[in-house]
């Protein structure tokens, strides 16, 4: 997933080969992991797919099926992949996951603890924040869920990143190898405020700290217990409004005084002039218009955040 | 475990400063923020005092200090207190108070009687080497009225007090976040109004990542700039490209802590020289310096003159900028061997133009998007993410419409974050009174193959 190796650059004439981890887009509410193999086909609703079609092509090609039905085939990317990995358990979602890597001061060479690994969404883009030289270390007590994420990182190139370790991080808090040495970390738990002594053990000095908690029970319990050690604690909320884009003509606009708002189907439309759209809504056609999303997620959870007092 | 200090890059992800090392100085919890460069001969302005920086040196980042005074007149001393966190956790209050609390402020009268000690007291108290602190202790002591005022209002009278009396400078590592927080609460403008959130919404949305090629185009001072350069931590190259003859500024970039690694993976190169089918460059030498740009559109007047630049408060502006310049010069002449934003080399540009760049950024405040991208596109490798920021939907929706007619990408999405900052305290949580109502908006997408 991540150019590791420089060889490996993202530059993208670097073509698909066998054994590589496609993301496979039908729509943007449907794409799916594929990992290359020669012999294999992919079926789904527009016929059959054969991967040996695909080796040789740049990612970001169209290809189609037996029937005619196309599909695109992605380069991965941490937010793709955080669309289309198997939940084991809740996960982040992209707008918690960039606040928190910005918010943590996650940049190359850190070392990051975090606890649960869940399925692994936001330890992925962790992994890209700390590379090339940095290292996650993650832990859950769950076994199963322990190896699978182990297998994951593995699929999507990033197991020399990350180190996914078995522990009861409530119980036992985190290692004491790491004291002293890290630089941020983040808390997915059911009792976060039971491992934030262990998680102050490990920072150094001015290190950041997040907890993520979907109720404001957890955080009034986190905040209380952080004020011994910690600073500048604040605590946030972040969501995502998207938005639709129709093309539409509104009456009395222009010429066209049949209807209110028509969006028009998008059909092959004539020549775009090359000054852009400006130039063409001062000519009278149809505008593109956005508005929300009539749904959208209206809460994830709770991005408490806070640093280890200095007394050096 | 992993080897973490990577001490060649002169001290990116250090957590002491350094002589020459650039700090955000947040005094009074942000009261003021000042971007400094900490070298023996800089000063700053703190009341009526101006303290060297001398002290700051060789510290940790979050170090607290405050002013006190010495026989040789007031200087920065290093402030260690258990009792500081009561500051933080006293945000606002407006009216919601603690159910638990039985007082009220039914008998307090306000008549600026209720202070016995006058400024001469205090003046005198100082003279003798009366701490800050031990002087906010006696105005409290002497106040008629504090015993009766609610705890909360103790609590915000004590701070007031703090704040003038023994005014506290909390030193921070420049960072993204950092920087772009306090552009954000004081110079919204200079940054295109590009929130924190939104940033680091942009710069996931791109795979910003070490090992990349990322095109950039940074109306925003160089906030976006540096953001993508610290992500790639010196590893891979950001391209910052501009519209035209002129590089657009790029001043904040010198506020990040960046080593020779990182400067030198930042480059420039006009669109022209990018998209042109030779290789032939057009820029004419003899322009290189930023600072004397001077860009059209909205905001015409806001160029930041950064390098050292304060940013405080209306009622502060143009108290202490001059001392925080000379400090800086000095620096560059020191140790910036590597400037950042240099042109592309020729090998560079045809490397580029083979490959592709692997994503794209744009926070362009004033040019429009579809113009842009569609010149923009071409360069990306195919499956190359892009992210682009505007505060205003329209020139994104049209942007995004074209992009749909012209099967230019995939994955096509206007989102626009929401942030929202809580107070949490015992019984008196709730979201906080003030909230930014507005992030701007982005359009993110994956270019496609178009053969
Ligand atoms: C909600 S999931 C984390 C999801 C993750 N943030 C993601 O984005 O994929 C919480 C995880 O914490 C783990 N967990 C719960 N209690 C734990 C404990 N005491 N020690 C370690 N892990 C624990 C659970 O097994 C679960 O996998």
């Amino acid at each position: 997933m991540l150019a590791i190796e420089p060889a490996k650059k993202l530059s993208f004439t670097r073509c698909i080969s066998d054994g590589d981890l496609v993301i496979v887009y039908e729509r943007h509410d449907n794409m799916r992991a594929v990992k290359v193999s020669e012999g294999s086909v992919l079926q789904n609703r527009f016929g059959v797919f054969k991967h040996s079609d695909w080796i040789g092509k740049p990612f970001g090609t169209k290809v189609f099926s037996n029937k005619g039905g196309f599909i695109y085939l992605l380069a991965p990317t941490p937010e793709l992949w955080t669309l289309v990995l198997s939940h084991r358990t809740q996960i982040l979602y992209l707008s918690d996951i960039s606040f928190v890597i910005m918010y943590l001061e996650i940049v190359p060479g850190c070392v990051v603890l975090e606890s649960g690994t869940g399925s692994g969404s936001l330890t992925t883009s962790l992994a890209r924040a700390v590379a090339p030289k940095g290292h996650v270390y993650t832990f859950d007590f769950h076994e199963q869920r322990a190896a699978s994420a182990r297998e994951d990182f593995e699929k999507t190139g990033l197991s020399s990143l990350i180190t996914v370790g078995v522990r009861d991080i409530q119980g036992e808090g985190f290692p004491n190898e790491f004291a002293s040495t890290v630089d941020s970390v983040f808390l997915d738990l059911p009792q976060p405020w039971l491992a934030i002594p262990s998680a102050g053990k490990m920072l150094k000095d001015d290190g950041v700290l997040c907890s993520f908690s979907p109720c404001i029970e957890q955080v009034q319990r986190v905040c209380e217990t952080l004020r011994e050690n910690f600073t500048d604690i604040r605590t946030f909320e972040i969501l995502l409004r998207a938005y639709d884009v129709r093309e539409a003509k509104l009456e009395g606009c222009q010429d066209d005084s049949s209807v209110s708002v028509v969006a028009l189907p998008s059909k092959k439309r004539r020549q775009r002039s090359s000054e852009g759209s400006n130039a063409q809504e001062t000519q009278g056609s149809s505008i593109a218009m956005a508005r929300p999303c009539a749904e959208a997620k209206g809460h994830t959870g709770y991005l408490t955040f806070a640093r280890l007092k200095c007394f050096s | 475990m992993a080897d973490t200090n990577n001490q060649s890059d002169s001290g990116q992800n250090s957590r002491l400063t350094w002589e020459g090392c650039s700090v955000l100085l947040d005094i009074n919890d942000g009261d003021r923020l000042v971007f400094a460069r900490l070298s023996p001969a800089a000063k700053l302005k703190i009341g009526n005092n101006n303290c060297s920086l001398q002290p700051l040196i060789g510290c940790s980042f979050g170090s607290v200090f405050r002013v006190e005074t010495g026989s040789e007149g007031p200087y920065l001393a290093r402030f260690n207190s258990s009792s500081e966190g009561n500051v933080n956790n006293v945000q606002e209050n407006n009216g919601f108070q603690s159910k638990e609390e039985s007082r009220d402020n039914r008998e307090l009268v306000d008549d600026n009687k209720a202070q016995s000690l006058t400024g001469e007291d205090i003046d005198a108290m100082r003279r003798e080497g009366v701490t800050g602190d031990e002087i906010v202790e006696a105005l409290i002591a002497n106040s008629a009225t504090f015993e009766k005022k609610t705890l909360f209002s103790q609590e915000k009278y004590r701070i007031k007090k703090q704040k003038k009396y023994a005014p506290k400078v909390l030193l921070r590592r420049p960072f993204a976040r950092s920087i772009c927080e306090a552009y954000f609460k004081k110079y919204p403008v200079r940054i295109g109004f590009l929130r924190v959130d939104t940033l680091s919404l942009l710069l996931s949305m791109a795979n910003v990542s070490a090992n990349s090629d990322v095109l950039v185009v940074d109306m925003v001072g160089g906030l976006l700039t540096g953001a993508v350069a610290e992500r790639m931590g010196g590893v891979g190259h950001v391209c910052s490209t501009y519209v035209g003859s002129t590089p657009y500024p790029m001043e904040i970039v010198k506020i990040f802590n960046f080593g020779n690694d990182i400067c030198k993976s930042i480059l420039r190169s006009s669109l022209d020289d990018l998209s042109s089918s030779n290789n032939g460059t057009s820029e004419q030498i003899g322009q290189h310096d930023d600072s004397l740009i001077v860009k059209g559109g909205l905001n015409n007047d806001q160029i930041s003159s950064v390098c050292a630049e304060e940013i405080c408060d209306g009622s502060e502006i143009g108290k202490s900028n001059i001392l925080l310049e000379d400090s800086n010069s000095q620096v560059l002449r020191n140790c910036k061997s590597v400037k950042a934003g240099q042109k592309a080399p020729e090998e560079f540009i045809k490397f580029w133009k083979e490959n592709g760049f692997s994503s794209l950024v744009v926070a362009a405040p004033d040019l429009d998007a579809w113009t842009l991208v569609k010149d923009l596109l071409p360069l990306l490798s195919s499956s190359a993410p892009f992210a682009i920021y505007h505060q205003f939907l329209q020139p994104l929706a049209n942007c995004m419409h074209n992009l749909q007619l012209g099967k230019m990408a995939i994955g096509l999405q206007i989102s626009e974050p929401w942030l929202r900052e809580y107070q949490v305290l015992p019984s008196r949580t709730h979201p906080c009174m003030q909230m930014s109502a507005f992030g701007g908006y982005i359009l993110s997408g994956t270019k496609i193959c178009n053969v």
